[in-house]
């Protein structure tokens, strides 16, 4: 359960912080009025939409580093046979850096407010993420070929079942995406797409991110760093 | 609904909302049934949640008539003793509890006690409840898939829970419960990013985190606890289901079932009780802390008093929400794990005893020097009180993790669960509701009724799990269906299990009497007011009674006091609004 | 008025049924009166804050109820009762937990001269091993469970050949000489009860749990599956006779090995063909 609690102490972590500046020792009872009751007066506080994307990213963090603890615990058993990684990962994950880029060249575009631009970089980023799922699953179908079944083994049951659970997260974020391009090619105006191009390309980012972490877990790196921990530790 | 958003940040935002982007209800179908109005949406909840909470109560019913006369009740088999235990378990933990704090009253109280119009993102909010009433619908469908529903105990360890010795394991019963544990989570997700947010962006001008009141302090946190504890139940249903259906090995290890040797091999029972409880402990948690928080404020305003020591109450409501992550393990002292975590988990289990602790001594502070009105709401808060201590008590025993040797799987863990996250949280539900029932329908419950339902319930249910810790002393274990002959019990162990029986019987009965107070009081009961009890907080502040879509009317309340300016001395009436301006700003000391 | 009486009653009630019910523990039969002597202390700790908290309450119902003309008092906060509350607290709970732990670190830490016996949980069945001769249990997997070696034996182990096997019969065990318990489970999880024993613990499949005990007095008593473990969970029950050193020895002679069973198994099957 250690990847679960370190997540969370980095949770705790952006929690005290957030506390702290919150005069968490006031005396309330001796504050009446209006004056000086808003601490935070900085007018660049971020929108809604993207707090909430943020308090729905801690929750999928939550959930892979969950799958990661478990990966963890289960792999110290006899069982355990570690997958192949089929070289078309390398495309895939080529594939979805280049949709996370395409998002961030979209944000900036849209900060333009070109037009024909947002336009033509939010389909990239479509047209790849679209590329990336494609990958995904023939790269199940290539270790399925080759005998990686599902319940063969538990790396074996670990590696599809994290990999779905990316991949659907992916489907939900292409869902929204396909909202967003259909806008811009439907006569949005770049300005208006602003905010839900940055929340796209936030959410765009962590998924690649914890597609890495995925990556090199699978591929056997994390276990390389966790003993690298270990000795440290010991 | 944006420009009172960014206006939260912004020092001084302009009060007036024109133009909001409010969603405005265009047909009955949308107002009331596909509404995204959070006030709709915590009835629409509430109401599920009791609907299916009477199942629940029904079969505890079942429960002890077969605990008290084995035999008599031939439909009662094993089989359907077990199915009752773990749907009654489960549907009160999960179904009832948590939906009805958080998406019951969570829904129905943040935005009128921060002052806001809505939640911040309605159409989720809305989603969260039909999700949410899906979950409760492939739920009771168990009831009447083959096989029934699973019978492998509300914590459904492996490999029991998926194999044939178990009712429901082999057919339809633990797919549909783990599939409705998989939606309900979906769904809270959708509700809790709305109860969080909303707290963060959508309080009204003045509304400082140290000037909420401890409902949205305990709703707020148990929000926060749900987002990130949920998450371990999801894991650990997902991969069940896997092991169910697909036949992996996640939590399967190679096993002998009845003579055959099934396929699985190599995997971990254990695993799956550290992601059971690392949601199961905060669980306990996100069902007391909205208890803790709706319980400071109803013995605030019914004894006219400020709640005594309300920043340690605020610390010790996240110290407490931090704590209960790194606890989990003590319901696994005798699981097997490794022994030397009870060193480690034994600790910080009764380190959380000091803020709770703390929490109790200042709510009965708080009556000290007050001015007491003994109604329901207060009565319920009392019964809180004493239920809560008395449970919090008995989890000394068990959190220390030796003494809790002889005692787990025994009847005193029943008995603890019971009183403490059963009994207490549902006397606080009790009071709310009559606390808030004039709020939301603009008429009082009947006293009378409400009277008798109090000190039958009051009292029957501390009958009940009082002497029940009892049991669980002399040795009898949780989970029989009978206890049968044993050499180590006196025969009076069964009169007990007898009255305890009736007991639960009366109890359950009153709560008719409670329905029918509900149902009686919409039409029949006496006229409320906007504020009738006198409170300081913003949701009885409200231009109508009940509050109308949007809340406020056209300009949002401006906060400029804590919620409980009870009794403040040289003020004309014993409460002072939160929205009223101080006549001297600076009467009462400096604003830095 | 009635709330104030009730909460008396309800705080003195309580005490009254703890000490003069006839509902409580049974005697106990093994070492662990510690594990007895922690809960008492929990107990009477425990006891006095219900009834101070319960009576306080009490008391505040009485003098501070709302009468017409009173007003409540108006005081935020006290730090100073605050924090010798949380002091006091702070120090009844480490009165818990200091010894819980040194209990519980000698629970957990087995003597070395500890005879190991072995329980093997099934639905719904007790089985037994005990070392044979050479003192020493061989190795076993549930994946070598079959029709003539219940409980998965590894007939290849020297060790295993002399070890004897009690299915679903009693178990005897020697007063006075601690016992170090290994707990295997073939199917599901099980958990080893004995109430007067005190200690208990689950076992799971595909992992060895264990705990130790002396016996220390004679008797026969009742093993309790403590873990459910499906519809016949209630019904799992065993025996386990504590006796002379004696009386045990003569037990043991009696109990077939390992070989023994495997030699009958074969009988039956060459008789068969």
């Amino acid at each position: 359960m250690s990847v679960i609690l370190i997540f969370m102490a980095g949770i705790a972590v952006i929690i005290t912080w957030w506390m702290a500046q919150q005069r968490l020792t006031s005396k309330p009872w001796l504050e009446v009025g209006r004056a000086g009751d808003v601490p935070d007066g900085s007018s660049s506080a971020p929108a809604t939409e993207k707090i909430g994307l943020y308090v729905f990213l801690a929750v999928v963090g939550a959930l892979f580093s969950l799958l990661i603890s478990a990966y963890f615990m289960r792999m110290d058993t006899a069982d355990w046979w570690s997958v192949p990684i089929p070289n078309l990962l390398w495309v895939n994950t080529a594939a979805l850096a280049a949709s996370s880029v395409a998002l961030h060249w979209t944000k900036a575009e849209t900060r333009e407010n070109r037009g024909e631009a947002t336009r033509v970089a939010l389909l990239a980023a479509l047209a790849t993420a679209v590329l990336f799922l494609i990958g995904q699953v023939l790269a199940w179908r290539e270790l399925a070929a080759a005998g990686y079944l599902l319940t063969n083994n538990p790396a074996n049951s670990f590696f599809y079942m994290i990999t779905g659970l990316h991949g659907l997260h992916i489907i939900g974020g292409l869902a929204v995406l396909s909202r967003t391009t259909w806008k811009a090619w439907n006569g949005a105006e770049p300005s208006g797409l602003r905010l839900s191009v940055e929340l796209c390309a936030i959410y765009w980012h962590f998924m690649l991110l914890v597609w890495l972490i995925l990556f090199a877990l699978f591929a056997g790196w994390a276990n390389d760093f966790i003993d690298i921990c270990r000795q440290l530790l010991t | 609904m944006v420009e009172i958003q960014s206006g939260i940040g912004t020092a001084i935002p302009p009060a007036e909302t024109e133009d909001m982007e409010l969603y405005h209800p265009k047909s009955w179908w949308t107002k009331y049934v596909f509404s995204q109005d959070a006030k709709i949406i915590a009835i629409q909840y509430s109401l599920t949640a009791i609907a299916i909470g009477l199942v629940a109560l029904v079969l505890s019913w079942l429960m002890r008539l077969q605990l008290a006369f084995p035999g008599a009740f031939t439909f009662i088999d094993a089989e359907r003793y077990y199915q009752f235990i773990t749907m009654h378990g489960m549907i009160m933990v999960i179904y009832l509890l948590t939906a009805l704090f958080l998406g019951g009253f969570g829904n129905y109280l943040i935005p009128l006690m921060i002052g806001a119009r809505d939640m911040v993102f309605p159409y989720a909010n809305m989603l969260s409840y039909w999700v949410y009433l899906l979950a409760v619908l492939v739920l009771a469908a168990s009831f009447f898939a083959p096989g029934g529903p699973t019978g492998a105990g509300w914590t459904l360890y492996p490999p029991q829970a998926v194999l044939s010795g178990t009712p429901g394991g082999q057919d339809w019963g633990i797919i549909l419960m783990l599939s409705s544990l998989i939606l309900f989570i979906i769904g809270f997700t959708m509700g809790g990013l709305n109860y969080v947010v909303t707290v963060l962006q959508a309080r009204t001008r003045g509304m400082t985190l140290m000037r909420m009141p401890l409902t949205i302090w305990g709703i707020f946190t148990a929000t926060v606890m749900a987002l990130l504890a949920f998450p371990a139940l999801f894991v650990a249903a997902v991969m069940m289901l896997f092991d169910r259906v697909l036949g992996t090995s996640f939590f399967m290890p190679a096993l002998v079932e009845m003579g055959t040797l099934l396929p699985h091999q190599g995997g971990s029972p254990l695993l799956f009780q550290h992601l059971f409880w690392f949601f199961g402990h905060p669980e306990v948690y996100i069902v007391a802390l909205p208890a803790f928080g709706i319980v400071s404020d109803l013995i605030s305003t019914h004894a006219r008093k400020n709640i005594f020591g309300y920043r340690m109450m605020v610390w010790a409501i996240v110290i407490i929400g931090g704590l209960s992550f790194i606890v989990w393990a003590h319901h696994m002292y005798v699981s097997g794990m490794n022994p030397a975590f009870g060193f480690f988990f034994a600790t910080t289990t009764l380190i959380i005893a000091v803020p709770t602790a703390i929490k109790v001594y200042n709510w009965v502070l708080t009556l000290w020097r007050g001015d007491i009105h003994l109604t329901l709401p207060m009565l319920f808060a009392l019964a809180f009180i004493v239920t809560f201590v008395n449970g919090g008590l008995t989890g000394l025993f068990l959190g220390n993790v030796v003494v809790d040797v002889p005692l787990s799987d025994t009847m005193f863990v029943v008995a603890h669960f019971h009183m403490v996250m059963g009994i207490a949280p549902i006397m606080v539900i009790f009071g709310a509701i009559y606390h808030w029932y004039p709020k939301i329908t603009g008429r009082m419950l009947n006293e009378t009724m409400g009277q008798i339902h109090f000190w039958i319930t009051f009292l029957g249910a501390y009958a009940i799990f009082f002497p029940m810790h009892y049991l669980g002393l002399m040795g009898v274990p949780r989970r029989y269906h009978e206890m049968g002959e044993t050499i180590f019990n006196p025969p009076s162990a069964h009169m007990l299990n007898i009255f305890i029986t009736v007991m639960a019987l009366v109890v359950g009965a009153a709560q008719i009497v409670f329905l029918f107070n509900l149902a009686w009081s919409l039409r029949k009961g006496k006229p409320a007011g906007g504020n009738p009890w006198r409170a300081t907080t913003l949701e009885w502040q409200t231009p109508q009674t009940p509050p109308v879509h949007g809340n406020w009317g056209k300009e949002l309340p401006v906060v400029y006091r804590w919620a409980y300016d009870y009794s403040v001395p040289g003020a004309a009436e014993d409460f002072i609004p939160q929205n009223q301006p101080a006549p001297d700003r600076l009467s009462r000391g400096a604003l830095a | 008025m009635a709330v104030v009486v009730v909460l008396v009653v309800l705080a003195v009630g309580s005490v009254l049924f703890h000490f003069f019910s006839p509902w409580w523990w049974t005697p106990i039969a093994s070492n662990w009166g510690y594990i007895d002597d922690t809960i008492i202390i929990t107990f009477w700790i425990t006891g006095v804050v219900f009834v101070a908290v319960v009576l306080f309450m009490a008391y505040c119902v009485l003098r501070f109820r709302h009468r017409a003309g009173n007003r409540a008092a108006y005081e935020p906060e006290n730090r100073k009762l605050e924090w010798w509350l949380a002091t006091v607290t702070a120090i009844g709970v480490a009165a818990m937990l200091a010894p819980g732990l040194f209990v519980w670190n000698r629970f957990i830490t087995v003597p070395d001269h500890a005879t190991d016996v072995e329980v093997v949980g099934q639905q719904w069945l007790w089985s037994f091993r005990l070392p044979g001769s050479n003192g020493k249990l061989g190795t076993a997997a549930t994946g070598s469970i079959a029709a003539d070696n219940a409980l998965g034996l590894n007939k290849n182990d020297p060790n295993s050949l002399d070890d004897i096997i009690i299915e679903g019969g009693e178990l005897h065990l020697p007063v006075g000489k601690p016992v170090k318990v290994l707990l295997r489970s073939v199917d599901v999880l099980h958990n080893f009860y004995v109430p007067e024993f005190r200690a208990k613990m689950d076992m799971v499949p595909g992992m060895e749990t264990y705990f130790w005990f002396t016996p220390t007095r004679t008797g026969t008593f009742e093993i309790l599956c403590a873990e459910l473990c499906g519809v016949g969970h209630p019904q799992m029950r065993g025996t386990v006779v504590v006796e002379e050193e004696a009386d045990y020895q003569a037990w043991l002679q009696e109990q077939p090995t390992f070989s023994q069973l495997m030699a009958s198994g074969e009988d039956v099957q060459t008789a068969e063909n």
